[in-house]
């Protein structure tokens, strides 16, 4: 279905430096845009994947497309995640405008160039910069800004239609069921409108939802926001599984970005799904997930390995093998016990133990400082796509009986519909404008 | 007030602010032979103004002064703040000539003899009739905003100079219920203008530091917020506005000598500033920074409002923070209505912004509506909620990011 997405690694390409273009900027601002939407089929396997990893910090990846990037692009190392509400009083036209904004801002910085053409320096002495200018000279290190849609952007909580689109609300868009030991925060929850900015260098992530928070004021006001640092899943087989902060190989049978038939069945919304302008998008799931860093790092060896079922030295499946052998669960231990335990992580979540069900995740690792306890104030910031949210919903129940529930605590939680990928010069969400 | 470390930054937005003398009353009298003429007599107790309506144009006002003191003559727009024209040193048994173009609309006139005071004989003043274009050319209109900036600058020390003078009389003789009922309404003449004050080296430091402030620069500490706490006396366990310092550690009451130090020293200092504010220097420092400065204003008092009203730490022990905060806007608001016809000509981008601005301003009002008025005062400020300061947050943030492109646009 979509041979028209740029694969992730093939659309990187040497860097092209902000302050490189900037003296050009003011000329070439809608060439360099022109150039990033052509570079996935323009650019052949000549830059390899090796390569796309060794020099993440120069990748540049298209902002236009059939789907939107930030999602099977390779995934960066540094997130920041922010969650705005519309404010009271706005139109559609509000929101129309704030969508081409953004569009626009984004298309730019994702190419290494400043929010706007005269960007941080360029303009009048006499007013603010455009841009704030804390990323000039950086490259665009793999700046890729995803845009999504709350339930609430399409009909408030009391029913309220604000924009005129809560006919084209997908079905399945709605707040998430509640799931045995969330101990959820509101404020830190939710929201009409989200935006994921993941790069290779954390400065041009918070530049990124910096300006972008900046262009809302006044139409839309930021809700809450995530710093998220060291990924947790691959989307690339060149990139090699991260850890997460419990020590532990996470992402090893992620959905990979070359696995076209995968994300057709799992992740992208099809042609035949409802409604159709979401053809080509997905829905984003973001868990804010606290460990209890302490207590899990007294734990021995082999239950941590239990409540896993995988070994923590190379990830392989308790059943045998290696990282990516996959999992047997028939398989017993010398004493006749199943050698993956039947309520470990590795096995609730398998998709053969849930129809066969599979979610993308691209999930981050937090640390916000520390609790007034003196502990880490740490975890995982889950964040997962998928062609439905009855995917998470199944998965997430299944994990009722996961022994790991014991040293995790989900915190905050949200769901965004991800509109597809706005075509060249157009902006995310325009076809809910018709 | 501003945090100390922010004195360099507003004294520069703030001279960036200022300047004129030669007021605008002074349009030479053979340009308007032919408006209608309106005479106003100005007693030492009465404001008399030979109709209460016109149509729209150019109007001239005639004003003669029968009292024995000097006086002004205010031609102010329906809020009652915002002045649209105004003639000032006008001598005993002298006749000074008013000139302005009224547009259709509900007015107030007023004369302030001996200058200071919220002056004598205010009455409403109606234009009939249609909207009519601005004459002169672009610098004309520029130095009339500019004239018009500084007669406002004065306006609000003329007044805070008896309304301390009260003020301070009550704090002195112990009559604190009435001082603490005055302090918010006193404060707010100083608010509207405080980048003014900011301009002049220690005169801010003097009237307007917090206690934190004061000892963080090793100053002695005087002026309204030393009156505040006495007060607002804390409990003894109270924490000072840094959150750590007891509120006690080196403070006590002010005994009755050290209130009537601390009085008489407020009024010395804000009689300073009125002598300032009538001053070519002043004058010249406005003159030079032209409508950019008036702009710079508007900008730098919302900058007020954003970094200490909002956070509640401007007025620690009264709780007083939103007058504060409206004045601050108020003064805000009046500086841009002078420079939004320019803004609203620098093409279809600055009639947007203007009108964006404008639109802003009317929303921050409506907050700060249901929460009280300067007239009637306004709620502690530690009754708000944190949703309340989070409203308020916003929409600071949706008027300050188009405010801050108005300078750019006006010198357009």
């Amino acid at each position: 279905m979509s041979t028209e997405e740029s694969s992730p690694e093939e659309a990187a390409r040497p860097s092209l430096s902000r302050r490189g273009l900037f003296g050009l900027a003011a000329g070439v601002g809608a060439a360099g845009l022109a150039l990033g939407a052509g570079a996935g089929s323009a650019v052949g396997v000549a830059v390899g994947r090796e390569r796309a990893e060794q020099e993440g910090a120069a990748s540049v990846h298209p902002f236009f497309g059939t789907h939107q990037a930030g999602i099977t692009t390779p995934m960066q190392d540094h997130l920041h995640f922010a969650s705005f509400d519309m404010m009271e009083g706005t139109s559609r036209d509000d929101l129309r405008s704030l969508l081409t904004d953004w569009s626009y801002a984004a298309a730019r910085i994702t190419q290494g160039l400043q929010v706007s053409a005269t960007g941080a320096v360029g303009g009048s002495p006499e007013a603010p910069p455009d841009d704030t200018g804390e990323a000039l000279g950086l490259p665009a290190s793999g700046l890729t800004i995803t845009i999504g849609f709350g339930p609430t952007l399409f009909e408030t909580e009391d029913g309220k239609d604000r924009y005129g689109i809560a006919s084209q609300r997908p079905r399945g868009l709605a707040k998430l069921p509640a799931f045995l030991g969330d101990d959820l925060a509101p404020d830190a929850s939710n929201g009409d409108l989200c935006i994921q900015a993941c790069a290779d260098d954390p400065q041009v992530a918070v530049h990124a939802v910096r300006n972008l928070s900046r262009i809302a004021f006044g139409r839309a006001r930021l809700r809450w926001s995530q710093l998220g640092f060291g990924k947790t899943s691959k989307t690339t087989a060149a990139q090699a599984t991260p850890r997460n902060l419990f020590g532990f190989k996470d992402g090893t049978a992620n959905i990979l970005a070359d696995d076209t038939a995968a994300l057709a069945d799992h992740v992208w919304v099809g042609g035949t799904d409802e409604p159709a302008w979401l053809a080509g998008g997905s829905y984003l799931v973001a868990r804010k997930v606290a460990m209890l860093i302490e207590t899990w790092d007294r734990v021995r060896l082999s239950e941590q390995q239990r409540i896993i079922g995988r070994d923590k030295s190379e990830g392989a499946p308790l059943s045998g093998g290696k990282e990516t052998t996959a999992p047997d669960f028939r398989t017993k231990d010398a004493a006749g016990s199943p050698a993956i335990d039947h309520a470990s992580h590795v096995r609730l979540a398998h998709p053969d133990l849930n129809g066969g069900i599979r979610i993308l995740r691209r999930g981050y690792n937090y640390v916000d400082g520390n609790t007034g306890l003196g502990r880490l104030d740490a975890g995982l910031f889950f964040l997962s796509y998928q062609r439905s949210p009855d995917q998470f919903v199944t998965l997430q129940r299944a994990l009722s009986t996961d022994l790991m529930n014991e040293y995790v605590r989900h915190i905050a939680s949200g769901i965004w519909v991800i509109p597809p990928g706005a075509k060249s010069g157009s902006f995310v969400g325009a076809g809910l404008f018709g | 007030m501003t945090r100390p470390r922010l004195t360099k930054v507003h004294a520069a937005l703030a001279l960036a602010a200022l300047g004129a003398l030669v007021l605008s009353g002074c349009v030479a009298k053979s340009e308007v032979a032919n408006a209608d003429a309106l005479t106003v007599t100005s007693t030492d107790s009465t404001c008399d103004v030979s109709a209460a309506s016109a149509t729209s144009g150019t109007l001239t006002f005639a004003v003669s002064n029968t009292g024995s003191q000097i006086s002004e003559f205010y031609l102010l727009a329906e809020d009652g703040l915002r002045i649209i024209g105004e003639v000032e040193n006008i001598a005993p048994g002298a006749e000074r000539t008013l000139t302005v173009v009224a547009q259709p609309g509900q007015y107030k006139t007023l004369c302030k003899p001996g200058m200071v005071g919220e002056g004598v004989g205010r009455a409403d003043f109606s234009v009939t009739g249609g909207t009519v274009a601005a004459t002169g050319d672009d610098a004309e209109q520029k130095q009339k905003a500019v004239d018009l900036y500084a007669a406002f600058v004065k306006d609000q020390v003329e007044q805070l100079v008896p309304a301390v003078d009260a003020f301070t009389t009550a704090y002195e003789s112990g009559e604190d219920d009435e001082a603490r009922a005055q302090f918010p309404k006193v404060r707010a003449f100083y608010e509207r203008i405080e980048p003014v004050a900011e301009s002049l080296g220690d005169l801010d430091p003097r009237i307007d530091y917090r206690e934190v402030d004061a000892v963080a620069e090793g100053l002695d500490w005087t002026g309204f917020h030393r009156i505040e706490k006495d007060l607002w006396v804390p409990k003894k366990d109270a924490l000072n506005a840094d959150g750590e310092t007891p509120a006690w550690q080196d403070w006590a009451p002010s005994t009755t000598e050290e209130r009537a130090t601390y009085g008489d020293k407020l009024i010395a200092d804000v009689g300073e500033l009125n002598d300032y504010v009538h001053s070519e220097e002043f004058q010249k420092a406005l003159d030079a920074q032209g409508v950019a400065g008036i702009s710079n204003g508007a900008i730098a008092l919302l900058d007020e409002v954003a970094t200490g009203k909002i956070s509640g730490e401007e007025d620690w022990w009264s709780g007083t923070d939103l007058s504060d905060f409206a004045a601050n806007v108020e003064g805000s608001k009046m500086a841009f209505s002078l420079v939004q016809d320019f803004a609203a000509a620098a093409g279809s981008d600055g009639k947007k912004l203007s009108t964006e601005i404008a639109r802003r301003y009317d929303d921050l009002d409506a907050a700060l509506a249901a929460h009280g008025s300067l007239d009637e005062g306004f709620v502690a400020y530690k009754t708000l909620t944190e949703d309340d300061k989070r409203e308020f947050t916003d929409l600071i943030n949706a008027l300050a990011e188009p405010l801050s492109r108005l300078t750019s646009t006006v010198l357009k």
